[in-house]
């Protein structure tokens, strides 16, 4: 949140108001789960950092969605660093997987129904982020966001896809040899 | 597969009655559950199956289902190819005969109708979506469409009223006179489509409906059935398309000819989409 905050200012100094109007606009739907107090935290903290000034505009109210902020050389600094740093989020599916194994050698409950249960929550993030992606009013670059969401929720069910056909398997040789 | 241990999840919402149970085949409850809200589902089947061959080459393509489509559902039903997901669609409406339950289309049983009223029943209460869309290449886009219309009886000036009508909602009105040769696949199926809805079926029944598309025609598909679902059109797709079954309210999980998992998937508010991401 606070490089994109800093990397938001790189252009020119802005409202703490309309910092938060363009990030809502960029990321479409999916800004309005977008706290609205978070970006003035964010502004403070980076304040405090020594990243950021900001002062008060004239004839508006001293609050901090009124203050004019702008980069400061190390908050400058800090946003070329950003950019160049390549960092991509990894799905984390150990937890799931591991999941599966524990329920089938304890026998505790069946992985097949483990993955059933996780595929139907998964279909229902698919069908909401779908619904908003193909919702003809979303801005086109907002709406790339959205089709980043669906294409790895759909890899998320190719995956479970995969899962249902081992367990399933492994079920059924599991029943053909008595222990 | 349908051991006490699969009650895991307080959301499991598993529709009563639609999952294949041996041993219980005329099970009420199926029934119940499709007719709470008012008249008689627009598609039920009790004990459906579906055998080829014999002894040791014995399939069960379809194994003693129980399924009730309410007017209005968006329903998808998924599975790994051969679990028996197609022949259940071509016995829901009729185009195969059970070996053995019924089937009630539009209230009426199919299952031991004579094949012409068969014929007429689905003429007038279902439109059909394929893969391959099967249309008639020397006919234009508006032939194609007006052709079911013209066969139930229309007049052809209605007739051509409504494929047009249907053509221009599916985005295709410029194109009314082309041949389906000179059309992308994904043009060729929003013909089908428009075709499958020019006898406003009560039942719209796709068989993997973007699986011959590549994605961008996808999406017009995919519009298009959101469109049917928003406007209450009673749909049931089959496919392994995560993206189409998507539009539905409820999915059907198939394993080996049963079902293996029912869930609606309905429930959330719409822009509910934010909320769920992590």
């Amino acid at each position: 949140m606070q490089d994109v905050v800093l990397a938001m200012l790189a252009k020119e100094p802005a409202h703490g108001y309309e910092l938060r109007s363009r990030m809502r606009g960029a990321l479409g739907p999916l800004g309005e789960a977008m706290n609205a107090g978070q970006i003035y935290v964010t502004l403070t903290r980076l304040g405090k950092a020594g990243l950021v000034t900001s002062e008060r505009a004239d004839g508006l109210p001293d609050r901090p969605d009124r203050r004019v902020y702008a980069l400061t050389p190390a908050g400058q600094e800090r946003v070329t660093a950003w950019l160049a740093e390549v960092n991509w989020p990894k799905p984390d599916l150990t937890e799931f997987h591991l999941k599966l194994v524990a329920a089938a050698t304890a026998r505790l409950a069946d992985p097949v129904a483990l993955v059933d249960a996780q595929r139907r929550e998964v279909m229902r993030r698919l069908r909401d982020t779908q619904r908003a992606a193909l919702d003809r009013s979303v801005d086109p670059v907002a709406g790339l966001l959205l089709e980043g969401v669906v294409l790895r929720l759909r890899a998320d069910l190719e995956w479970l896809e995969e899962c249902e056909r081992m367990w399933t398997e492994r079920g059924r040789t599991g029943r053909k040899v008595p222990q | 597969m349908t051991g006490p241990e699969r009650k895991d999840t307080a959301e499991q919402e598993k529709s009563r009655g639609t999952r294949s149970s041996r041993g219980s085949r005329h099970s009420p409850a199926a029934t119940a559950a499709g007719r709470v809200d008012g008249g008689s589902p627009a598609l039920e089947a009790r004990g459906l199956s579906r055998r080829y061959g014999r002894d040791s080459g014995l399939v069960r393509a379809v194994d003693e289902v129980d399924l009730a489509v309410p007017a209005g559902q968006a329903l998808a039903v998924m599975g790994p190819s051969g679990c028996g997901k197609s022949t259940l669609l071509h016995l829901l409406g009729g185009l195969q005969r059970p070996t053995e339950g019924q089937v009630w289309l539009a209230g009426r049983r199919i299952d031991t109708m004579s094949e012409r009223a068969l014929a007429r029943l689905r003429r007038d209460t279902v439109g059909f979506v394929f893969q391959a869309f099967h249309l008639m290449d020397e006919l234009t886009a508006v032939e194609n469409v007006e052709l079911a219309a013209l066969l139930a009886g229309r007049s052809p000036g209605r007739a051509r009223r409504r494929a047009l009508h249907l053509l221009d909602q599916v985005g295709l009105a410029g194109r009314a006179t082309d041949l389906p040769s000179a059309l992308s696949g994904g043009q060729r199926q929003r013909v089908a489509i428009a075709r499958a809805l020019s006898n406003e079926p009560l039942v719209v029944l796709a068989d993997e409906p973007t699986g011959n598309l590549d994605s961008a025609a996808t999406l017009e598909v995919l519009r298009l059935f959101e469109e049917l679902r928003t406007a209450g059109q009673t749909l049931v797709v089959v496919t392994h398309d995560t993206r189409i079954a998507a539009v539905a309210d409820r999915m059907i999980t198939m394993r080996d000819g049963a079902f293996a998992d029912d869930s609606r998937l309905a429930a959330t508010a719409t822009g509910a989409v934010h909320g769920r991401e992590r």
